[in-house]
């Protein structure tokens, strides 16, 4: 399995990166989405693979012996909610941006300056 | 103790001097005087030591981490150069406090030129190289300061910013040079470098660390084809030239070089380089004085000679040399501030320093014209005065030199065949020559303008008259300082009848012979110059500096192009290559393909990922691109359920469906979804985004078959529910051990909210 997920992490990294190098700013909005889904599943990914043994306790002696790694959940669960934040502010600023510049062209805006 | 303090009360007098000017008015130069002058007693009677051969050393520690103190170190090349700075300067201050009277900003010119005087002393005492270079670059700044003193002049800021330039990009050198010395050493100290010169001569760091430390000197000193900021600074005020750019400052490289002469000289790029550069300095420097009118400028370029010449003697490295360059540098030293100040006096009194404009002053300022004549027949090399035993010893040194004997003595000859004349040019056209219409009837300078330059004049002649008893004892520890292995000379006016003696007479004969001539001789030496010799340095100069602030332009603007995407692109680009490169070294990876622990579902899943990505990327519509990145988020999810992430499933579910319902808001208001790149371009950039996509993959693959240890998470697994109550381990990092940082992530959050909200308040307006 952990090929293939490699190769989805690829997949989702060309994307980011095709998509980043757009010159519509709503392409450059995915692409960090984009980003953002890649580098979570990157860690996820290279936390360990644990099928079916999340990290709960129920007191019981030695289950914490092949139980899935916490700490990278905890770090891409912050990573996520982060996430969400910088992409709602990103689209507010292309809405924001467009209302100024009437235009989602990159170029123009350099143009324009 | 002593020299440090002395440098700190000199920085103080410095920095205070341009607020207590008004208090002081006239008196002020003379009281700004009264420390240098209690240095220069100081330094004195530190003599009889010194002589007996003790060397003061003092450390107050500054960044010891780095070796680097504020360390002293005063020998008796020091103090002959402490006694230069600080006795000149204290004529040079009361000269100034006097000559500037009717300028504006008396009391900051005092100032900096008092910073000046603190530099250039902490230079000749340093004991530590970085200390000596924060000096040196001190140096530098003043004057800059101080030959844009006429800063509403644009020639005035020109030329000071020319000197900097020089003397600043000379100075970066040196702090290289310094640094690969000391590299060998594993100390800036000087006392240490100095006590073992092989060590640096026996490293391979040793040619650079001379070609950069001679560029620092070369600048400094005013060295060909480095010489054309010195004429120009003189634009600056005639105390200024008389202290800095004749008796102090452009002797810095000089002093740098004779330091370091026990280190790094000797070698045969030693004497070659120094005696190259010096003669061709000497030389050039003294031809182009010859048909130069503005006074200062014919001191100027006499300066320069003067400092190659010394250049080339301390290249040479003889007995005779060295013992020549000690002596001739107080000559020099001694003369050259006279005349200096004598000049700037002329300009005062006549309202011109242009010597076709000038005569007959004799019988306006008889006491000055002797003074100054006197400093010229030193110039010129005529016994009694010091500038004879200079001149012999400068002889004797290229008579006995080890290579090329006959082409440094006829240059040598050459040079000094030029100072007599312009002495006798000086002195008798200015003094004595046919008087022109003077706009106001000269007078006598007034007595501190006066003083200086007779105090100088006559401790040159009293040091010419008894030789071994003054002029022996004041030199000799600074020759053996800066050469061990050679004495210092007996010196004496008389040689007998021998070689050298023929060519002092041979010289003041042909120098008077021009002089007679000059009417017929001068021109057609100006047609020559002008024919051959007369590059326009300067103009060279800031065309260089043009060319250079067109090249930086044109960089900028390639490499600051202003598109994001060709910033992001060179990012990804370069950093992927870079990481193609380690795993091509790397070992190859161990691919099991293990179709066991592919369960089919999740196949399907990526594969609908997978699918949705190339739907969301190459999609002409913005919904269905959005419907696609839902897709993309849902199926993360399913990951995350199937391999235990339980927390961040339900994350995701949350925040994807609000950010699909988020964007689609957005998406209402943007106009018609564009394609703004040509073929060409996505071409291009599928060929980047596969080449970091496919990095990431092999990433991912590195990362999951290296298996590491996981310590930390173990602590939290034991550490969960014993310490911290709770059981969802993810939950309690989260809240409790990190929860700092969620603390961090929530106002994150906040300020995303706050920036939302005012964005869109903004917009309603």
């Amino acid at each position: 399995m952990l090929f293939l997920l490699a190769i989805l992490v690829g997949v989702l990294y060309g994307a980011a990166v095709y998509l980043l190098l757009r010159r519509n700013i709503f392409k450059l909005i995915l692409g960090l989405i984009f980003l953002g889904h890649a580098t979570n599943l990157l860690l996820f990914v290279a936390g360990g693979l644990t099928s079916g043994r999340p990290a709960f306790l129920r007191g019981l002696q030695g289950e914490a012996a092949g139980m899935s790694d916490p700490l990278p959940q905890a770090l891409i669960l912050t990573a996520i909610v982060i996430g969400l934040g910088v992409t709602a502010f990103a689209l507010t600023l292309v809405y924001r941006f467009y209302k100024v510049t009437k235009t989602v062209d990159f170029d123009q805006l350099s143009e324009n300056e | 103790m002593t020299t440090g303090l002395f440098l700190l009360v000199l920085l103080l007098i410095a920095v205070i001097a341009p607020f207590t000017r008004k208090y002081l008015k006239n008196q002020a130069g003379w009281t700004y005087a009264i420390w240098p002058f209690a240095g220069f007693i100081y330094y004195l009677s530190l003599l009889p030591a010194i002589n007996q051969g003790a060397v003061l050393t003092e450390s107050f520690e500054w960044i010891p981490a780095l070796g680097i103190n504020f360390s002293f170190y005063v020998d008796g090349f020091s103090m002959l150069f402490s006694l230069l700075v600080l006795g000149i300067g204290t004529f040079i201050l009361v000269y100034a406090g006097y000559y500037m009277r009717p300028y504006p900003m008396k009391g900051r010119f005092l100032g900096y030129l008092l910073l000046f005087m603190t530099a250039m002393q902490g230079i000749v005492v340093s004991g530590n190289l970085i200390t000596m270079f924060v000096f040196w670059e001190l140096t530098s700044i003043s004057s800059y300061l101080l030959i844009g003193y006429y800063h509403e002049k644009p020639e005035a800021r020109a030329s000071a910013l020319q000197a900097l330039l020089i003397t600043g990009f000379g100075g970066l050198a040196l702090l290289g040079g310094f640094v690969l010395l000391a590299i060998p050493y594993g100390s800036y100290e000087l006392s240490y470098i100095l006590a073992s010169p092989d060590i640096i001569k026996n490293s391979n760091l040793y040619l650079p660390a001379f070609i950069l430390i001679a560029i620092g000197a070369f600048t400094k000193s005013a060295q060909f084809p480095f010489h054309f900021w010195l004429p120009g600074a003189m634009t600056a005020p005639s105390p200024v030239s008389a202290f800095l750019h004749s008796a102090t400052m452009v002797k810095a490289g000089v002093f740098l070089l004779a330091r370091l002469n026990p280190v790094l000289g000797g070698t045969e790029i030693w004497s070659y380089t120094l005696t190259i550069f010096g003669v061709t300095t000497m030389f050039v420097g003294a031809w182009i004085s010859v048909t130069q009118t503005d006074l200062k400028k014919i001191l100027a370029y006499t300066t320069v000679s003067a400092l190659g010449t010394l250049v080339l003697l301390i290249g040479t490295g003889t007995e005779y040399a060295i013992n020549a360059a000690i002596i001739f540098l107080l000559v020099h030293a001694l003369y050259k501030g006279t005349l200096f100040m004598m000049a700037g006096n002329i300009e005062k009194k006549t309202g011109t320093r242009d010597i076709r404009e000038l005569g007959g002053l004799f019988k306006y300022m008889p006491f000055a014209a002797i003074v100054m004549s006197m400093a010229l027949v030193s110039m010129a090399g005529v016994p009694p005065m010091l500038g004879f035993l200079g001149k012999e010893l400068i002889y004797e040194a290229s008579v006995a030199a080890p290579r090329a004997y006959w082409f440094i003595l006829s240059l040598g000859f050459m040079t000094n065949v030029i100072l007599v004349f312009l002495s006798l040019r000086l002195a008798i056209d200015i003094f004595w020559g046919k008087e022109p219409a003077y706009a106001k009837k000269p007078a006598e300078p007034a007595l501190p303008l006066v003083l200086g330059p007779f105090f100088l004049v006559l401790a040159s002649f009293v040091l010419g008259l008894f030789p071994h008893a003054m002029a022996n004892p004041l030199t000799s520890k600074a020759i053996t300082a800066i050469s061990p292995m050679h004495d210092a000379i007996v010196l004496k006016l008389w040689h007998g009848f021998n070689l050298v003696l023929a060519l002092s007479a041979l010289t003041l004969l042909s120098g008077y012979l021009i002089f007679r001539s000059r009417h017929t001789l001068l021109p057609s030496i100006d047609n020559v110059n002008i024919r051959y010799f007369r590059r326009e340095f300067t103009r060279v100069f800031f065309n260089l500096l043009d060319g250079f602030l067109v090249f930086t332009k044109l960089t900028t603007k390639t490499l600051q192009h202003g598109y994001h995407r060709f910033y992001l692109m060179t990012l990804f680009v370069v950093a992927s290559v870079l990481v193609w490169v380690m795993i091509w070294r790397a070992d190859p990876i161990m691919l099991e393909l293990n179709f066991s622990d592919m369960p089919l579902n999740l196949v399907a899943v990526v594969a609908l990922i997978i699918a949705a990505t190339f739907s969301a990327v190459v999609s002409n519509s913005r919904v269905v691109a959005l419907i696609s990145m839902g897709v993309i988020g849902f199926g993360i999810t399913i990951i995350f359920i199937a391999y235990s992430g339980v927390d961040l499933a339900i994350t995701m579910i949350m925040v994807e469906t609000l950010l699909v319902i988020l964007a689609m808001t957005v998406v209402y208001h943007l106009p018609k979804y564009q394609n703004f790149s040509s073929t060409g371009a996505r071409m291009r950039d599928t060929l980047v985004a596969t080449l970091v996509g496919a990095f990431f993959m092999v990433l991912v693959l590195q990362a999951g078959t290296s298996s590491l240890e996981m310590p930390i998470s173990e602590y939290f697994k034991e550490a969960s529910y014993s310490l911290a109550y709770g059981r969802n381990i993810v939950n309690v990092i989260l809240v409790d051990f990190r929860a700092l940082d969620t603390l961090g992530e929530i106002t994150v959050i906040s300020i995303a909210a706050l920036g939302i909200y005012s964005m869109i308040k903004l917009s309603k307006k």
